[in-house]
């Protein structure tokens, strides 16, 4: 892809500096990170040094004022190296901070915008929940109001940051019955389980935010891949949420995280081009050393046909992204392009990473090269922020809207 | 503190470079251009230089087409403070022109330190700094790795084979940096928004004519891939044979 297409001098800049610090500071941490299951502390607060953790929010919010591109290659960039550190980026901003900024109140931007921006805290989105996963409508969280407080209980499974981050935006049924309609969101705030580390960095604790009592995470899930993400339930037990942290009107909770899921799917289009492209250029790389039958294994047609299917297809992959940002940057309908791009990239992931190891042969299989952990990192793109089956819906769902109209 | 820092535009060096057709220059389609390794560090220690004094100005200056604006911009998202760029559509092959073009732009400046790299690694000529001092009768400090400088004053040391020269010398001054004397800052996403607000001047300049012209380049010879002659003792009267047949090295 000509980047010129879709990339201004500034997006370059922005992209070698990514490229910059995912090479010389995240690519020597990731494999053991993965292997410890470690959420990466110094190497975050190195990404809230470089502006990493608030891209596309205005500078009057303390943000880095980019736009939606610049934040896409932020997350792309990262993924090639360790897909860990981009959910870190995707999942604090797309799901974390953004439904803040788009449905916030001006004292609510105010006061967690900033703080999130800088990466002072980290943020996190909690939508699905034990019996409500591709079904989010079936939230059986719930918000009772009483006495100024609205008292939630209930939970959420499977939360990125829930254990490291303290602002999160939660679902809740607010008037039982009317189904997504009496969905409902709120701003929920607890201490990180990692306060002593916190406090020594100087990131990811806020003094000024009041923890909610009855506001719990659970133990971390030991996972698959993005094993140096965090992911935990949490749990509420009569917690006291005062009014004033009601994200949004009552009721409108649950088309407005349908609308932050639509932009969510780009970055996880992003993430998922990332992990392809990151394996693809080891499996070239590799082929191109190693011997057998005393020649280089890339002058075998059998091993050339993959790479060149791999290219093409990541190609392929990279305008889906691009052009779906490219028209919501432009304010255009996105939704089913979005869709498209994350179905698309996902499955790309999955399918590029399983061949790099192939073209690796038992090399592949073991630590000691980088693939292997791709595998792992891609597969959860198929699911997460919608499934591979959830987006095919999603597209369908466009369709049929387009022959009836 | 005012300090000017001259950067080059330079192709990225782990590219595989052609010649063009002609013979005479590199074949530009493929590679990648970046500020000259030493003159990145040379505009670090110009900003830390600021940050520790608490005031001053970094300007930062690029001869070049319109291209080396991009250069310009890395450095001002760095956080130099503002850029000139002295427009010349084309540069030759003699550094005398370019040198002379940067001191004129120089000279009024009122700079305290005029901060440059060791060489650039394009053509690795290194004698650009040398002649602006030359030119603008200052005292020149060639390859620093360590640079303190107090009370108008500055004190550097020097890499010399196997041994360092620690030397002594006023202000105002021209100062190379090698390798070594710090590593430079990635821009910040900030940096990069606010460098596009910071004031870019362009000067068109005329360069005098050149008087070294490239005739030919060449690549280096293609290395011919190893050759196992065997192990151990046995394979040693071989080895020699060839190295004195065939290598005529012995
Ligand atoms: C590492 C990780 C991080 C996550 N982070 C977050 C987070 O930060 N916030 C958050 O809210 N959630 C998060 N999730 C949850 C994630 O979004 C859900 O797991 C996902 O939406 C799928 O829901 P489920 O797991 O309940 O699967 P289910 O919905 O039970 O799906 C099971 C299978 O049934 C299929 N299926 C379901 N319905 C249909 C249908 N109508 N048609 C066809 N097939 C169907 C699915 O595609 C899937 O194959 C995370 C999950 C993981 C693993």
């Amino acid at each position: 892809m000509d980047d010129g297409l879709y990339f201004s001098d500034q997006h370059r800049a922005v992209r070698d500096t990514v490229r910059a610090f995912a090479r010389d500071e995240v690519a020597p941490v990731a494999s053991d990170l993965d292997v410890r299951a470690e959420f990466p502390w110094p190497t975050v607060k190195r990404m809230a040094e470089l502006g990493l953790l608030g891209v596309p929010w205005p500078e009057s919010m303390g943000g880095a004022g980019l736009d939606l591109v610049s934040y896409l290659i932020v997350i792309h960039e990262l993924a090639k190296v360790d897909a860990s550190h981009a959910i870190t980026v995707s999942a604090h901003t797309t799901l974390g901070t953004s439904p803040i900024v788009h449905f916030g109140t001006a004292a609510q931007c105010a006061r967690y915008v900033p703080l999130l921006a800088a990466g002072k805290v980290l943020g996190g989105f909690g939508l699905t929940e034990s019996g409500a996963g591709s079904d989010a409508a079936g939230t059986q969280t719930r918000a009772v109001r009483k006495n100024g407080h609205y008292v939630l209980n209930g939970g959420k499974v499977f939360i990125t940051h829930g254990g490291v981050g303290e602002v999160f935006v939660v679902t809740a049924v607010t008037d039982p019955g009317v189904g997504t309609r009496g969905i409902s969101a709120f701003i929920l705030t607890k201490e990180t389980v990692d306060l002593d580390q916190a406090r020594e960095l100087g990131i990811g604790h806020a003094e000024s935010l009041v923890p909610l009592a009855g506001f719990t995470s659970g133990k971390k899930e030991d996972k698959l891949g993005w094993r140096a993400s965090d992911t935990r339930a949490l749990t509420f037990t009569d917690v006291e949420v005062p009014v004033e942290n009601r994200l949004g009107e009552e009721g409108a909770g649950f088309t407005n995280f349908m609308r932050t899921l639509d932009s969510g799917r780009i970055g996880i289009a992003a993430l998922s081009l990332g992990i392809a492209e990151g394996a693809f250029e080891a499996a070239l790389a590799y082929a191109g050393v190693r011997r057998q039958f005393g020649q280089r294994i890339a002058h075998f047609q059998g091993v050339q046909f993959p790479l060149a299917d791999m290219a093409t297809e990541i190609e392929a992959g990279q305008h889906l992204v691009f052009h779906a940002a490219w028209l919501a940057q432009r304010g255009k309908p996105f939704g089913k392009q979005a869709a498209m791009a994350k179905l698309f990239c996902s499955e790309l992931a999955m399918r590029t990473t399983i061949m790099a190891v192939q073209l690796h042969g038992g090399y592949g299989y073991t630590r000691d090269f980088p693939v292997e952990r791709m595998m792992r990192d891609a597969k959860i793109c198929e699911i997460g922020e919608g499934t591979s089956e959830i987006q095919r819906v999603v597209i369908a769902r466009h369709l049929l809207r387009e022959l009836a109209d | 503190m005012k300090i000017a820092v001259c950067i080059k535009r330079v192709p990225v060096m782990d590219r595989r470079f052609t010649i063009a057709p002609g013979g005479t220059t590199i074949d530009e389609v493929g590679l990648a251009y970046d500020v000259n390794d030493f003159d990145l560090w040379a505009v670090e220690a110009a900003l830390r230089l600021k940050e520790q004094v608490g005031t001053g100005e970094v300007v930062v200056l690029s001869l070049g087409p319109d291209v080396v604006q991009e250069q310009i911009r890395k450095a001002l998202s760095m956080g130099a403070d503002r850029g000139i760029h002295l427009q010349a559509a084309s540069v030759g092959a003699d550094d005398l022109p370019v040198a002379r073009a940067l001191a004129d732009a120089l000279r009024d400046g009122g700079y305290d330190g005029i901060f440059l790299g060791r060489l650039a690694v394009d053509r690795a000529n290194g004698v650009t700094g040398p002649v602006i001092a030359e030119l603008l009768g200052l005292p020149c400090v060639t390859a620093v790795s360590k640079l303190e400088i107090a009370n108008g004053r500055g004190r550097a040391q020097r890499e010399l084979e196997g041994a360092q020269e620690i030397v002594e010398f006023p202000l105002p001054a021209v100062i190379t940096v090698d390798q070594g004397l710090n590593t430079e800052r990635l821009p910040t996403l900030k940096g990069i928004m606010g460098a596009k607000k910071k004031p870019l001047e362009v000067r068109p300049v005329t360069l005098d004519a050149p008087r070294v012209t490239v005739r030919r380049l060449a690549l280096p010879p293609e290395r011919i891939g190893g050759r196992i002659i065997g192990e151990g003792v046995g394979a040693v009267p071989e080895l020699v044979r060839l190295l004195h047949d065939e290598a005529k090295v012995l």
